[in-house]
């Protein structure tokens, strides 16, 4: 399961009374309450980030107490690394493919639950089933498939093929992608189940009444109504898959030959099996510049929503 | 969806019927069979592969990659999960997932708790670039925090301990927590606890006394959503401990892959176990967590 970024809605600033010179001790309130929350924000988010940003200046980190400040070069060696070039490439495509896959497995199961033609124990039940893949950690989806995708397991034998599907290289990249589909589009299919029942009926039979068929309707009614809906999802998902460690790690580590390599395993590979731990700062500074071009697109759509 | 020239009913009901379906009946029975087709082919394909974990977790080693395979052998058996029992090393796992999950779980409740009444009650500056922080802080990667944050663990001593591993995972559940509980908050009428402050009641009371009673759903909710994601957590566990009795549920669940011969039976009865927590708070809270998990994206 995913962690989960919800709701930044801000608060709604109280209107204010004209402006008071309010006493000390209110003023002083608030931040009595917050204060926990600020000390662990410090400690657990500004120093690592200055720390990480700074390690990827320089050199011989963590491991030695004299680092010393190489400017640029660790920026030039990751960027020329051929592995950090392939990772970039899967890791956009293991990312694409995963939201796009989500989004249409999402959207479809969705709509097949808020169908009126079956009754709503039915409904229940199918919705429980769906949701399923969703309930169960990395670590779990990925035994589970490692034991499914075995070269004797069963799904070489329903497919009647001998397949290496997690060894081959012509096949890891694909096969962990569709894991990560598997285990991701429930989150899609929620949400989008949500909106659809928000979407008021009138639409709907407006648009029949104007002689729409269902294929026009969905294009015409449900995909408008749900737009605001589906920017956030996607952009969320694209954060959350972009930084997908455990069910790579534990399926095919990253291999056969870097076929299956992400930013994420590259850059954990940098710091704990190799313990270039200023690369590996380097090479996380940059995915770190990546999620907030991407959160910046979230939390701007989340305020225009608001 | 094609249109039917002939007028007889598919299922030929023209003889018995007083009165012949309606083009409308036939084409909405035909969608039916459509959709249930689609469900059924949908459910197969998301709990197929669960009901084979489950199934393999009764078998003997030997049958899971037995030819061809059955979904129930002959050696039905709870053995598996009799011998994950037995076994203190693997218990130890548990013991740890959970010590380390309530922890988190109660810490990340009780500041985020203070931080929402803040936001949802108080006019202070630096509120709105304090809440901006706490959102972007979500979309910050697990694993450029891991860097640094192995460096500070080991340097403070809490490297291979629960407070190492208790005090990083409020990264990820303390932002989540408070926008949720902030959101909350706002939705109980201010005059509530405005009425006790005015009797002379200090804050803090009107929090505790007033607000966090009424406030219960969505702390269970919350909590239960914080729970699971420090029940699931992999990669901090991974980094910041070293010895197996220190190793939560999914860190032992990859070990059980890496030891001696695969014992499959095992793997998948400690993968079932290791769900069961996750799976029974779900069960339970299902209205809220998806109406909380939906608040965010889903705007009405």
């Amino acid at each position: 399961m995913q962690d989960v970024i919800v709701a930044p809605a801000p608060p709604a600033a109280t209107p204010q009374p004209p402006r008071k010179r309010r006493p000390f001790r209110k003023t002083a309130e608030p931040f009595g309450f917050l204060a926990p929350t600020l000390v662990l924000m410090f400690v657990l988010m500004v120093i690592p980030v200055v720390l990480v940003v700074g390690y990827s200046f320089m050199d011989n980190v963590i491991l030695t107490k004299e680092p010393e400040f190489v400017g640029v070069d660790n920026f030039v060696t990751v960027l020329t690394d051929g592995v950090f070039l392939t990772a970039i490439r899967n890791t956009l495509f293991f990312t694409i493919s995963s939201v796009v896959a989500h989004l249409v497995i999402g959207l479809g199961f969705a709509m097949l639950l808020n169908s009126p033609l079956i009754g709503t124990v039915s409904r229940a039940i199918f919705r429980a089933l769906y949701i399923l893949p969703w309930l169960f950690t990395a670590a779990v989806i990925a035994v589970l498939w490692r034991m499914l995708l075995a070269p004797n397991g069963v799904v070489n034998f329903l497919l009647d093929t001998d397949v290496e599907w997690l060894a081959s290289p012509a096949l890891a990249l694909g096969t962990v992608t569709f894991i990560n589909i598997w285990a991701g589009y429930p989150f899609f299919m929620v949400s989008l189940l949500a909106g659809l029942q928000g979407v008021p009926a009138q639409l709907h039979e407006a648009a029949t009444v104007d002689g729409a068929n269902g294929w026009q309707r969905f294009w015409s009614v449900t995909i408008p109504q749900l737009r605001p809906i589906i920017i956030s999802l996607t952009l969320l998902d694209l954060i959350w898959t972009s930084q997908q460690f455990a069910l790579i790690w534990m399926t095919t580590g990253g291999g056969p030959v870097n076929v299956t390599e992400m930013l994420s395993t590259y850059t954990y590979k940098l710091a704990f099996s190799r313990y270039e731990f200023a690369l590996a700062s380097t090479s996380a500074v940059l995915v770190l510049l990546m999620s907030m071009v991407l959160a910046f697109f979230y939390v701007r759509h989340q305020r225009a929503e608001d | 969806m094609p249109k039917t020239r002939t007028s007889t009913p598919a299922d030929g009901s023209v003889r018995t019927a007083p009165r012949p379906r309606s083009k409308i009946e036939r084409r909405r029975s035909r969608q039916r069979v459509g959709v249930v087709i689609g469900l059924v082919l949908g459910a197969i394909f998301a709990a197929a592969p669960v009901l084979w974990m489950l199934a393999s977790s009764f078998k003997s080693n030997t049958e899971i990659f037995e030819f061809p395979p059955r979904l129930i052998t002959d050696n039905f058996s709870f053995d598996a999960y009799t011998a994950i029992f037995s076994d203190p090393e693997k218990v130890q796992f548990f013991v740890n997932s959970y010590v380390v999950s309530f922890s988190v779980t109660t810490l990340t409740l009780l500041v985020a708790i203070h931080a929402a009444y803040a936001f949802s009650r108080f006019d202070f500056p630096g509120k709105r670039p304090i809440n901006m922080v706490i959102v972007s802080v979500q979309a910050v990667p697990p694993i450029t925090l891991l860097i640094p944050y192995f460096g500070i663990v080991v340097a403070l001593g809490l490297y291979n301990t629960y407070p190492g591993l208790i005090l990083t995972y409020m990264v990820f559940t303390l932002p989540y927590a408070i926008i949720m509980l902030t959101g909350y908050l706002n939705t109980i009428p201010k005059e509530l606890d405005e009425a006790v402050r005015m009797d002379g009641a200090g804050s803090l009371t009107a929090l505790w006394r007033v607000l966090v009673p009424v406030s219960v759903p969505g702390i269970v909710s919350v909590g239960v959503y914080t729970f699971m994601i420090a029940w699931n957590e992999y990669l901090f566990a991974l980094t910041l401990t070293r010895t197996q009795d220190m190793r939560t549920v999914p860190i032992g669940i990859q070990l059980l892959m890496g030891q001696h011969s695969y014992e499959w039976n095992e793997i998948m009865a400690m993968s079932i176990l290791g769900s069961v927590p996750v799976l029974v708070l779900f069960l339970f809270f299902q209205r809220y967590f998806i109406s909380g998990l939906t608040s965010g994206s889903v705007k009405s």
